[in-house]
């Protein structure tokens, strides 16, 4: 690996929810405030901030990392914002981490804000100018069309069913009912009402759907001598991978997410991880849509093309299972804000490793668990893989 | 964890309902005008007169669609213009029921990708399907485009009403 060993030593988050009354200067504020008090840190211990947040057009103001720069702690900083859309919860994991790899700095807060509730009538409005103003916006599309469009590939491909693809949301639904923050936790859901909720772009239907959220995460990394100090439990970045794909997104093959494989490749490389299925003892892929999970289970090669759905089915993916996935709800479950919702994810993995993960607790004292992130135009693959 | 978990204040529709929160609105008004560009414009100047186009790459081979004046694989110039036949394959396609704002849409919409004959494999445009009953769609489908009239086309994609079935 490049450089010295980098490790999240602590971990803050505010609970996700559709409409905060907080700022998202606030929602930072209380993310980044709680991730230092939990490993006993303040500002002034801090080198410099990362800021994820994703397309300013959700909060209608322009350059809203230096909005929200206050809420991080950016104030007489060195600051990045990094934006890679879906993907940008994990990547700011990955920028924390080549921030005190680099040498440069020992100890960066990371901050990922989201706010969607803003964007009125529905933040969609945002996601319309992600298509081709010329080839595509005459067509009026909706952004579910792409997802109803891979999910359909992805379906057609493997001949599965929407009953295949229901059990992750019910999974990460009922695990969500266990995590303090969750906004969609429901330890009752079933498949029935998956299949009967109503149909918005088919196959994808309302329950297929995460949230609309509005939420904030905050993670501390830092060089391993001051990990030493600060904890006698760091959880270690083994490993860091992203990748993107053509942005020419109706010439790619919908059915498989090459990029996520590209980007876990680099990441498991890093790690010296040569048998993902042994080695990852946890994931927590992207899940924005119920297909997703499963679409970068395979991208993440933790299981064969078209397979994922079957070990779903079988409950090798739940807490309790060989390779849990989503412990923590996902972005189906405990929402979707989605910077925070990414960063989450790696927030996840290292309270899961470290043991503290409460009622989510994954039996068996996992070593090794990846995050990942998706997201630009359905293009871009991001993955940390944390260990201890 | 549960106490690095902030106790963030969440408002309910009762909350906005009667009044209890402040916020401020704002709407903005923004108009651009988009040139199509070197490629584009010269494929939808051929939409004009009812005709698909595409770009060779003399590296890969590919014969892209929509066409480029780059190969982003090669990221070298693409080198001819090749006519396309204006039938394909639909490679996916949704029956979509709403708007994008969540209200509910009298007739599905039927987007689709379709890879293109003449172009090569994977080759696809989105573009809306047409003529045909939505339980009946399915991935492999053969369909034509269905061109507005001549005096009606502007040099858009929407010179294309859609695509229908192709019966061979
Ligand atoms: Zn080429």
């Amino acid at each position: 690996m490049i450089g010295d060993r980098v490790a999240v030593v602590g971990a803050g988050m505010t609970k996700f929810v559709r409409r905060a009354q907080e700022t998202p200067k606030e929602l930072a504020w209380e993310a980044a405030h709680l991730a230092l008090r939990s490993c006993e840190m303040t500002i002034d211990d801090i080198d410099a901030i990362v800021i994820g947040t994703a397309p300013d057009a959700f909060d209608g103001v322009h350059m809203k990392s230096e909005y929200l720069s206050d809420g991080c702690g950016a104030w007489g900083k060195p600051v990045i914002r990094g934006y890679v859309g879906g993907g940008t919860g994990v990547f700011a994991a990955i920028q924390g981490w080549y921030h005190v790899a680099s040498g440069l700095f020992d100890t960066v807060l990371v901050v990922c804000e989201e706010k969607m509730s803003s964007c009125r009538p529905h933040p969609q409005a945002a996601f319309l100018t992600i298509f081709d103003h010329t080839t595509e916006r005459p067509l009026k599309p909706n952004l579910l069309w792409i997802f109803a469009l891979e999910m359909n590939a992805y379906m057609n491909r493997y001949g599965l069913s929407k009953r295949d693809i229901a059990t992750v949301s019910v999974k990460n639904k009922r695990n969500a009912a266990d995590h303090p923050a969750a906004m969609l936790g429901d330890p009752d859901i079933t498949v029935e009402d998956v299949l009967n909720s109503p149909v918005l772009a088919w196959p994808v239907q309302r329950l297929d759907v995460s949230p609309v959220t509005d939420g904030a995460v905050a993670l501390v990394m830092s060089a391993n001598h001051v990990a030493r100090r600060v904890t006698d439990r760091p959880v270690w970045v083994e490993g860091v991978g992203w990748n993107l794909d053509t942005a020419y997104w109706t010439n790619r093959d919908l059915a498989y997410p090459v990029y996520v494989e590209e980007a876990a490749r680099m990441a498991y490389d890093m790690a010296g991880i040569s048998e993902p299925r042994k080695q990852i003892h946890i994931a927590e892929p992207y899940d924005p849509f119920d297909y997703k999970e499963l679409h970068h289970l395979e991208g993440l090669m933790l299981f064969d093309r078209g397979e994922a759905p079957r070990a779903a089915a079988d409950g090798v993916t739940q807490r309790d299972g060989d390779l849990p996935v989503c412990p923590s709800g996902g972005l189906l479950g405990v929402g979707n804000p989605i910077a925070a919702a990414g960063l989450m994810k790696v927030a996840e993995i290292f309270w899961q490793l470290r043991g503290e993960a409460g009622a989510r607790q994954v039996p068996g004292n996992p070593k090794r668990g990846l995050a990942q992130a998706w997201g630009d135009l359905m293009q871009v693959g991001t993955v940390v893989v944390l260990g201890v | 964890m549960d106490e690095f978990v902030y106790d963030s204040v969440y408002l309910s529709s009762r909350d906005l309902r009667e009044g209890r929160v402040l916020f401020e609105t704002w709407q903005p008004n923004a108009q651009y005008a988009w040139d199509a560009g070197v490629a584009i414009s010269r494929y939808l100047q051929e939409f004009k007169a009812g005709k698909l186009i595409g770009r060779s790459c003399p590296e890969c081979s590919r014969v892209l669609v929509p066409p480029r004046m780059f190969c982003e694989s090669c990221f070298c110039p693409t080198d001819d213009w090749v006519t396309l036949e204006d039938t394909g394959t639909v490679l996916t396609f949704s029956r979509c029921t709403i708007t994008w704002d969540l209200v509910q849409l009298e007739e599905p919409q039927m987007p689709a990708v379709i890879e293109i004959d003449g172009a090569s494999p994977g080759m696809g445009i989105m573009h809306m399907l047409g003529e045909v009953d939505p339980e009946a769609l399915a991935i492999g489908m053969r369909v034509r485009a269905v061109w507005k009239p001549a005096d009606e086309r502007t040099g858009s994609v929407t010179d294309i009403a859609y695509f229908k079935p192709l019966k061979e």
